[in-house]
């Protein structure tokens, strides 16, 4: 056949894809663990804070999922942006006039909604993670020997910027989940007509419930709905 | 009817191009958008106008040579039709009407409308076929294939090979009609001796040519004149896992 060797699998143009399918659900998987994790601040303090406490005691457990969650990010970052680059250079004269029959706006801006995650992710680990735009979080008193995760997110969700800027970013991450759920199934090749087409309104639905139920915490804070145990700030 | 219409002209391939405007007078609704076309170069030569250059064959939809963007959409509004089967009914006098080349890096324009698609011949030789040796003919229904692969075959086989699906995808992707055309032999019996190469050597190829990677836009599917299916990407991405896990 051809004479040249074909590409490796991760430079070839559906290995490429396949990698961004996999990495990028995986993602997903802790984007929807993480929400379960943070929800229970609506069950309490207590809670909360004893959730916070076990996932920092699972010690090389905790940094092994912490290096496999950088891997999944890197490559599926790593991937997108060969993607898109080769993409853009594929079609060096556009259109005058172009439609849109059926591509969504969620996948044609894939990229941008991937690349403001990115900023977002580095913030939101400094802000709540590293606490190195927040320093004073470090000096909350400890409630029970514990480091009071639950004031620490009502004091960070109390100014009104802090919390747009989280529901925006969680609006993203949504945004970017309505068109890569269903997209990863047809990459992977598990998909028939009539299951995509329910797979991607299940995408948009996820999207939907993802959204709504992370940006409930911020929202909750500002109305007052869960407040320091003190009642104060 | 009367229409307004923004043609791109090029001279050549190192030409730059531009949107023309022109008048197009007394068109027939019973005209096919060629035959339009047609009158317009009349129209044109009597102004001693170049013609505007397309691409076109069989003129019944069969052949795959036409290749329009009309109004940002290859072949035009009317789905599951090339541009030489769409009817001037569709368009209402005084309408403007966008005419552009299919627009790909791998498909260099040559003079105004067309395009050079011998990409595509070369993603063919890569491995789109069958290699038999000679000798008699094989009895009729010697090989035994299911009605529901011989019809699934048939279908991805409907491809004509137009190039609709590079033009409309934003990242000007050939994976339908490479898709279809791993499908075809994947699903019958004469295709199972070259499978594995078969599908890495025609996406390599595509690669090669400068086509661009899927992201399931689902815009091929809604532009393609023989409405392939993008099953039929999910079936070459199979392949393609299959090809890589069945290693020989
Ligand atoms: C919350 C984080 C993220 C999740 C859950 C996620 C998930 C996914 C999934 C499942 C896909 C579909 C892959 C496919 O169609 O096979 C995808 C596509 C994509 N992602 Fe992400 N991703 C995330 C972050 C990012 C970041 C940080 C970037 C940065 C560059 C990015 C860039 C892209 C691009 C460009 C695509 C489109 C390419 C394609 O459709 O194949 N994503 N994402
Ligand atoms: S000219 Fe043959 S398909 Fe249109």
């Amino acid at each position: 056949m051809s004479t040249n060797a074909p590409p490796s699998f991760s430079n070839a143009t559906v290995g490429k894809k396949i990698l961004m399918a996999i990495t990028g659900f995986l993602i997903i998987g802790f984007v929807i663990v993480h929400l379960v994790g943070n929800l229970q601040i609506f069950i309490g303090q207590h809670q909360l804070n004893v959730y916070a406490e076990t996932l920092q005691n699972m010690g090389a457990l905790k940094w092994a999922f912490r290096i496999a969650l950088l891997v999944f990010f890197l490559v599926h970052i790593w991937k997108g942006i060969v993607l898109w680059l080769e993409n853009r250079s594929a079609r060096p004269v556009s259109y005058t006039k172009e439609t849109n029959q059926e591509s969504t706006l969620a996948s044609r801006t894939m990229i941008y909604t991937g690349a403001l995650i990115v900023f977002f992710v580095a913030y939101h680990i400094s802000h709540f993670t590293l606490l190195d735009c927040h320093p004073e979080y470090q000096s909350l008193p400890l409630v029970d020997g514990r480091f009071d995760v639950y004031s620490m997110i009502i004091l960070g969700f109390s100014e009104p910027l802090i919390a747009a800027l989280y529901i925006i970013f969680v609006g993203l991450v949504a945004f970017h989940i309505s068109h890569a759920f269903s997209s990863l199934f047809q990459t992977l090749g598990l998909t028939k007509p009539e299951l995509l087409k329910r797979l991607r309104l299940f995408g948009a639905l996820l999207a939907w419930l993802i959204f709504l139920a992370y940006a409930s915490i911020p929202v909750a804070v500002l109305a007052k709905i869960i407040t320091l145990p003190g009642g104060g700030h | 009817m009367n229409l307004t219409l923004h043609v791109w002209r090029q001279k050549n391939a190192n030409d730059k191009g531009k949107m023309e405007t022109y008048q197009a007078k007394d068109i027939s609704d019973h005209m096919s958008f060629l035959e339009m076309l047609d009158v317009v170069n009349e129209q044109l030569a009597d102004k001693d106008i170049d013609p505007i250059a397309f691409d076109h064959d069989c003129r019944e939809g069969i052949c795959g040579m036409c290749s329009l963007v009309v109004n940002g959409t290859p072949h035009g509004p009317e789905r599951g039709t090339t541009v030489c089967q769409l009817h001037m009914r569709h368009f209402k006098d005084g309408d403007t009407i966008y005419i552009e080349p299919w627009r790909a890096r791998a498909f260099p324009v040559q003079r105004d409308l067309i395009v050079d698609r011998s990409a595509f011949d070369r993603i063919m030789a890569a491995g789109g076929f069958v290699s038999v040796n000679t000798g008699g003919t094989p009895d009729a229904n010697a090989l035994p294939i299911p009605k529901k692969d011989a019809d699934t075959a048939m279908d991805a086989a409907a491809c004509i090979g137009c190039g609709a699906c590079v033009a409309a995808c934003k990242n000007a992707s050939a994976m339908l009609f490479v898709s279809a055309k791993v499908s075809q032999f994947a699903y019958l019996p004469q295709g199972q001796a070259e499978r594995k190469a078969r599908v890495s050597n025609m996406l390599a190829q595509m690669q090669k040519e400068g086509f661009g990677n899927c992201t399931n836009f689902y815009e091929c599917e809604a532009a393609c004149p023989k409405e392939i299916s993008v099953k039929f990407i999910a079936k070459m991405n199979r392949e393609f896992m299959r090809a890589k896990v069945l290693k020989d």
